[in-house]
């Protein structure tokens, strides 16, 4: 999933001191399961910013919904009848709901209230974990199932590196040293060999470094 | 003027300061006439959410009571609900309302005299801080929002 934190209460109430009525939309998608961006959370910060308001003679209407995803088009064209009154929408899903809100609604100040940090998952109930880079071409079956772009602190192909101390990470004693993981595991395996073979240099054109990407599946595109 | 009398909203666990609430009923205790009790199944089912709207809808202060550490009747309920206490107590201190107004106690069902000096302590602590900004009815705060400052 997406993981996301809410950034500080004062620093979202900031973008919107000038305005009078706001819609706080949640989404029930990533930022749900992570905790930051769920219809609780949108409760939770609308109400925490009308207090303050309050507590500033500059009170806030503010309203609150939930979309199921703001990242598809279909979800947030029925909410059009909420944004018509307001002044801004304060978005709580990641950095890719706030974009299709801005483009839907081009006469709306949109915001978001969340910081968009990593593709993770959940180690413990509030603890995520950044686990893919997204670069793009994955490698995994050839890592042991394990992350050399984003659990390498260098994104090494051929680690480990010299600054990999009795399997802990030079950056940080308490960050894992990916190819150590890797090679434990390759050696656990009986797959050693497999780290032995000279691989391509990686494409990284297929990463961000290409520009914006998009993905495409022609056989399911509807056709007007 | 008379002195300021606080609305205070008890969120209390039907397993320890719910029950001790009777019990110190039943021992015929005087405490202060200042706290609603809310019967929560737990402790541990008080959200952030509940709370901040408790503090909207004017109330001066708002407490929590739950079991002693170890005693929760769902293992940990009162642990969660004191975490939850403390990230709310943050957001009011952020946004100025000040986390004083907030706080968890272990109250066990057997202490009615606990329950007590609770509702007690509490409404203390909040004659001396004043009425909730937010709470309309209170004298200062008529007056602000007739223009005048306090
Ligand atoms: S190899 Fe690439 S796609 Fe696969 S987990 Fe790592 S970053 Fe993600
Ligand atoms: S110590 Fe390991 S994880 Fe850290 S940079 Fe070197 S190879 Fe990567």
């Amino acid at each position: 999933m997406i993981v996301a934190q809410q950034k500080p209460v004062s620093e979202i109430a900031q973008m919107i001191s000038d305005c009078k009525k706001v819609l706080f939309l949640g989404c029930a998608g990533c930022v749900t399961v992570c905790l930051a961006g769920g219809e609780k959370e949108t409760d939770v910060l609308a109400s925490a910013i009308r207090i303050k308001r309050t507590l500033e003679s500059n009170p806030l209407e503010a309203t609150t919904f939930t979309c199921t995803r703001q990242c598809d088009p279909e979800y947030i064209v029925g909410i059009d009848n909420l944004v018509k009154d307001v002044d801004a929408i304060v978005s709580l899903a990641c950095g890719v709901g706030v974009q299709y809100l801005a483009e839907r609604f081009k006469d709306k100040w949109v915001v978001p209230a969340l910081d968009t940090k990593f593709i993770g998952g959940s180690v413990v109930h509030g603890l995520w974990e950044e686990k893919c880079g997204l670069c793009g071409e994955c490698i995994l079956h050839r890592t042991g199932g394990i992350c050399p772009i984003i659990r390498c602190s260098k994104s090494i192909l051929n680690g480990p590196c010299g600054g990999s101390q009795h399997g802990k990470c030079e950056v940080d004693k308490d960050v894992d040293c990916a190819w150590q993981l890797i090679y434990d595991r390759m050696r656990a395996l009986g797959k050693l060999d497999k780290l032995m073979e000279i691989q391509p240099i990686k494409d990284w054109s297929k990463s961000r470094d290409g520009g914006p990407r998009k993905a495409i599946r022609e056989d399911v595109m509807i056709d007007e | 003027m008379p002195e300021f009398e606080p609305k205070i909203v008890a969120f209390c666990c039907r397993y320890c300061a719910y029950t001790a609430a009777d019990l110190a009923g039943s021992m015929r205790l005087q405490y202060s006439p200042n706290i609603r009790v809310v019967e929560m199944p737990c402790s541990g089912t008080i959200e952030h959410g509940l709370i901040l709207s408790t503090f909207e809808k004017g109330v001066d202060g708002v407490y929590i009571a739950g079991c002693n550490l170890g005693d929760c009747h769902f293992l940990k309920g009162n642990v969660r609900a004191i975490k939850r206490v403390a990230a709310v107590k943050k957001i009011l201190d952020e946004i100025g309302l000040g986390g004083e107004r907030l706080e968890f106690f272990h109250v066990p069902a057997s202490e009615g005299t606990k329950f007590a000096q609770v509702a007690n302590e509490m409404t203390e602590r909040i004659r001396q801080l004043g009425p909730s900004p937010l709470n309309k009815n209170a004298a200062g705060n008529a007056q602000k929002e007739g223009g005048q400052t306090a």
